[in-house]
């Protein structure tokens, strides 16, 4: 069946190669199949360089009419398939039209790219950043080949980031005061705080901490919101009684967090909370649920 | 919950232990691989079964034990970097991200062990990191097994830190902060057990609790063996931190058991130093607990210790322990208003024993003791409590075994207070008790006060209580008024005035016993006062003093008094006897009118009150002996006895009773001994008229039943005539015998009565008198058999 596929193949291998492909640090990417590939990673304003080579199939020739490489940023609605927002493009020309007969290599850069946004992959939309080489022809369709890669931004820790407090509760039944630490995090940090219990009159049977995701997508009515539950971590178990103070310790870096997105080009935001359940013996729940604002840090 | 069956449980448990076997065996698989991250997901498997509730402690602690053996295992492997490749450092992390927080802590706990044996990070850090971590687990059982693990697993770790690093205050005291925190948190969750879930069975969540103090006491118990954990630490942190605990939880079952596991767990070296502080927690306690139990267990661990040598008594004395005991018992008490009686006095009790032991010298501080009872007692009225009055008798027994020597406690102001609280029963099982101690020890008690003292002690025997209506078993009162008699004769001074006083004292108290007592006591009381007689009668030159209180006529004149009483009772007999006995002793005294008048007492007695004829006998034999031996008389009132006596042995119902008092009466008139009494011819009339009686007697007994009874008394009357033969009386000729035996003889061929042995060893005496030789021989020559 060699020769089917072959009749199916495309006209000529496309690679592109980054020119420091092999110092840069290569993360894990999951692809649409499911299948997770190691591809480099960026971060805003560095400079995107490497070579593009065309290596027709042996005994062919490909004829253009010009090669050029794009630098894409899209944001991708899965509700809204097929359309993509290119937030960002940018085009180097590789050759002018005419014939390629042998293996041939085209130097590229796009230097100091703004890439603000990051690399995304959430429940109803993706937001990629990929290399797109484009061979026009006139007959047999242009010959595309994408490369994608990943792009992280790090900020600075936070100048203010205030702890949480909170005392909440429900009349004459139960009042708790809870402490996070911060409000800001980091992905490899750890929450520390207390809750602290003023008055307990129901049997509670235990307590956990959720870390909820909250996507949305879209603008005014087409606004659709999406929440999972990333963490859900046992604080307690059992009934406390008055006075009693619980402790909190919840690393963030085993979860697959990402930091932060507010109205990232008007398309969507993704934010983290922090969410305090007590179950009581009724198996009733009782929650309280803060934002907290998660950043990337630069490892040290 | 509440309808739990057992076979139920047994099949949660069964689950639970198959989910441990289960994930174990994966665990020892991945362990085996050296693979950290299936080590912590089997692991993190594995003690989710212990987030059970369905199991009771027992059966949670068995769970728990499984899971316990697999977890050293795992320990071993943290601790090989080499085999998982992490870093404690990052371990210490990693296991922290389990989500569910009771294997997260197990696994935390397991880890954070590892971690300061390898003293990457300072153990007081990560002690406090673990044991605060722990607060996670609120649920009681959960929580207690989970601290104790903790405990457990930082055992060694602790004692290492505790005791190896000499001289650093600072890391023993990292050790005692971090148990005493566990330990705190421990007992809190074991209080809350009590109130877990509502009405369910109360008995069988003490039982459950109970099950589980152990692990609470262990952390106690781990302080104890640090090292470090010196006096000063000991009193400046670990006794204050932990009283405060016991007393703030106000929880009964564990104010019990920790207070009763300080005592036990710590020296007693400690106890003693700080006694004042370990004593100021018993009065702030639930009143519902059992504290004289532990106080009593404190105060004896303390006299034990201050048996042990010497040089602590020293101690005692500084830190000045007896006062406060008493006054923690005192407070104690007071406190708790509702604790019955019986705790009270255990209490004392206890105290007294501290005190005998600690303090034996320390009279007043026995009596201390006794009064403060007393106090106490005097708040309720008359002990009705079976096991409050067995602890009175304990208290009050404590003194006397312990100085056998019960005079002392007759100084004991508070003793005779105490005994009032005894209903009357006890009163005199307690009055038995001393009696007993008395004669056990052979104590003499010597003075009037003391006597005075020791009749108020047991005047539950010595007469009837108020309100004493109750049955009494006859044994048991015997029992009694004889140990009374006896106790008498245990009364004794020398000095015959002090004496005196004594019995008068006895005799006022015995009086008032009524006449139930009075044969009992009465005899004791005459022969005590007949032996003062003869002692004065000894020494007789001494007491020429003009104004001598003590003579022997004042004493019989008491003793006929206490005769006098006895035979209003009536009880004849026994007085008779002693009034024989009082003209005995007055015989000896010389005083002639006295003993006359003693037998004037004795001849009415048996004219009034004497009617039975068998006590007739007696009485009369008993007086022919006693008159027979009296020299104190006049030629003419002894024939006026004389003359009585013999008339009422002729008197006597029975022929051959009459034959025996008569022939009996002739000794009457015939006393051996310098000027004694030798009226040979009277003495031949007695025997000749008991001879006649004696014929009469026979002839009465062949005509009523046709047999020959009375040939003893024949035999008899023979005996006697060789008697008086030997002893030289001229009346009695070899012939009146040989006249005698004659008859004798005819009666039996006639009566043809079998062979008699009496007279049959009479006769043979009579064969060795005459064959013997010499002047017997000769004199009994002329008698033919």
């Amino acid at each position: 069946m060699n020769f089917l596929i072959g009749a199916f193949k495309p006209a000529c291998n496309i690679s592109i190669t980054f020119s420091d492909g092999k110092s840069r640090k290569q993360v894990p990417m999951k692809k649409e199949n499911g299948k997770t590939i190691m591809v480099s990673l960026f971060q805003s304003k560095e400079s995107i360089a490497g070579k593009v080579s065309i290596e027709p199939l042996q005994g062919k020739k490909i004829e253009h009419l010009g090669v050029k490489v794009e630098l894409l940023g899209q944001i991708e609605m899965y509700f809204d398939r097929g359309n993509f927002y290119d937030f960002t493009s940018l085009v180097r020309e590789l050759d002018v039209p005419g014939d390629i007969y042998e293996r041939k290599t085209y130097p590229f850069e796009f230097s100091t790219v703004e890439m603000p946004y990051e690399t995304y992959n959430g429940a109803n939309l993706r937001l990629r950043y990929v290399l797109k080489v484009t061979v026009s022809r006139n007959y047999g369709g242009s010959i595309v080949e994408y490369q994608d890669f990943i792009v992280r931004n790090y900020s600075p820790p936070p100048s203010i980031n205030n702890s949480i407090k909170m005392e909440v509760g429900i009349e004459d039944c139960l009042h708790i005061e809870f402490e996070y630490n911060k409000s800001k995090y980091h992905l490899k940090d750890v929450i520390i705080g207390k809750i602290y219990f003023l008055l307990v009159r129901i049997k509670i049977k235990n307590m956990d901490l959720e870390i909820r995701r909250r996507e949305s997508t879209g603008s005014g009515a087409n606004t659709h919101v999406e929440t999972e539950t990333l963490a859900k971590f046992e604080l307690m178990d059992g009934a406390p009684v008055r006075g009693e103070s619980i402790p909190i310790r919840l690393f963030l870096s085993p979860y697959e967090l990402t930091p932060t997105y507010r109205n990232i080009n008007n398309k969507f935001s993704v934010k983290y909370y922090l969410n305090l359940v007590l179950v009581d013996e009724e198996d009733r729940r009782y929650f309280k649920q803060q934002e907290i604002a998660i950043y990337r840090q630069q490892d040290s | 919950m509440l309808l739990i069956g057992a076979e139920d449980e047994e099949k949660w448990l069964a689950e639970g232990i198959a989910g441990i076997q289960h994930n174990a065996f994966y665990l020892h698989r991945a362990l085996d691989s050296n693979n950290l991250r299936d080590a912590l997901k089997y692991s993190a498997q594995m003690l989710s079964e212990l987030r059970t509730s369905k199991l009771s402690p027992q059966k949670y602690y068995e769970l728990y034990m499984r899971a316990f053996d697999e977890l050293r295992i795992l320990e071993m492997f943290f601790k090989d970097e080499s085999k998982h490749g992490v870093s404690v450092v990052d371990l210490y992390e990693l296991v922290q991200h389990a989500g569910n927080i009771l294997p997260r802590l197990y696994l935390l706990c397991t880890v954070g062990s590892v971690y300061i044996k390898s003293k990457e990070a300072p153990a007081k850090e990560l002690l406090q990191d673990l044991v605060e971590m722990c607060h996670g687990v609120q649920h009681p059982i959960r929580g207690l097994f989970l601290r104790s693990y903790l405990a457990q697993i930082s055992r060694d770790k602790l004692l290492d830190i505790g005791s190896d690093y000499e001289g650093d205050a600072e890391t023993v005291m990292d050790a005692v902060e971090f148990i005493l925190e566990n330990f705190t948190e421990m007992n809190k969750l074991w209080v809350r057990m009590q109130l877990e879930g509502p009405g369910r069975v109360r008995e069988k969540r003490e039982k459950e609790r109970s099950a589980l103090q152990e692990l609470v006491g262990k952390n106690l118990h781990v302080l104890s063996q640090i090292e470090g954990v010196d006096l000063e630490i000991y009193k400046e942190t670990v006794l204050p931190r932990v009283l405060e605990q016991v007393v703030n939880c106000k929880d009964d079952l564990s104010q019990y058991y920790l207070m009763d596991c300080i005592i036990q767990v710590f020296p007693d070296e400690y106890h003693l130093q700080t006694l004042e502080m370990l004593l100021a927690a018993f009065p702030q306690v639930q009143p519902t607990v059992d504290i004289k139990t532990v106080l009593s267990r404190l105060m004896d661990r303390l006299s034990k210790y201050a048996a042990s040598s010497a040089d602590v008594l020293t101690e005692f004395l500084q830190v000045e322990a007896f006062t406060k005991l008493s006054n923690a018992i005192e407070k104690v008490i007071e406190m708790q208003v509702d604790m019955p009686a019986v705790g009270a006095i255990t209490l004392y009790v206890s105290l007294l024993t501290f005190t005998l032991r600690v303090h034996p010298d320390r009279l007043d501080y026995v009596d201390q003791v006794l009064g403060a009872c007393v106090k106490k007692l005097s708040s309720i009225p008359k002990l009705e409590d079976r096991w409050a009055t067995k602890q009175l008798v304990a208290l009050l027994s404590a003194p006397l075994e312990k100085y056998n020597d019960t005079v002392t406690a007759l100084t004991l102001s508070n003793y005779p207070r105490v005994m009032d609280h005894l209903d009357n029963g006890t009163n005199k099982v307690m009055a038995m008790v001393i009696i007993e101690s008395i004669m056990k020890n052979n104590t003499c008690i010597s003075t009037a006060d003391k006597v005075e003292v020791l009749f108020e002690l047991i005047k539950g025997l010595i007469k009837d209580l108020d309100g004493a209506t109750d049955e009494l078993d006859e044994e048991d009162f015997k029992d009694e008024q004889n140990s009374v008699a006896k106790l008498i004769h245990m009364l004794y001074n020398n000095e015959p005035e002090e004496m005196l006083k004594i019995i008068c004292i006895v005799w006022k108290h015995t009086m008032a016993g009524g006449p139930k007592r009075l044969p009992f006591t009465v005899p004791s009381l005459v022969f005590s006062a007949l032996r003062l007689v003869r002692q004065m009668q000894g020494q007789e030159g001494d007491i020429v003093g003009e104004e001598v209180p003590a003579t022997p006529k004042k004493i019989f004149q008491l003793l006929s008094q206490m005769i006098e009483a006895l035979s209003a009772v009536p009880s004849p007999e026994l007085a008779l006897r002693l009034y024989l006995q009082c003209a005995k002793a007055a015989n000896g005294c010389d005083l002639e009118y006295v003993a006359y008048e003693f037998f004037t007492q004795v001849f009415v007695l048996y004219e009034e009150e004497i009617a039975n004829s068998k006590a007739q006998v007696t009485a009369i034999h008993l007086i022919i002996g006693a008159l027979q031996r009296m020299n104190v008389f006049n030629v003419e009132n002894r024939d006026t006895l004389t003359h009585k006596t013999t008339g009422y042995s002729a008197r006597l119902l029975k022929k051959p009773d009459q034959c025996r008092a008569v022939y009996a009466c002739s000794h009457l008139f015939w006393v051996d001994g310098q000027d004694g009494i030798r009226d040979g011819e009277r003495v031949l009339l007695c025997l000749k008229r008991a001879l006649r009686i004696a014929n009469a007697a026979q002839q009465m007994a062949s005509i009523a039943r046709d047999s020959s009874g009375p040939l003893t008394l024949f035999v008899e009357i023979l005996n006697k005539y060789l008697y008086y033969f030997e002893k030289g009386n001229k009346q009695i000729t070899a012939a009146v015998i040989q006249h005698l035996i004659e008859l004798i003889n005819t009666e039996m061929q006639s009566d043809s009565a079998t062979s008699d042995a009496f007279l049959a060893s009479t006769l043979r005496y009579i064969q060795f008198q005459k064959q013997r030789g010499g002047v017997m021989g000769a004199k009994f020559e002329s008698i033919k058999l």
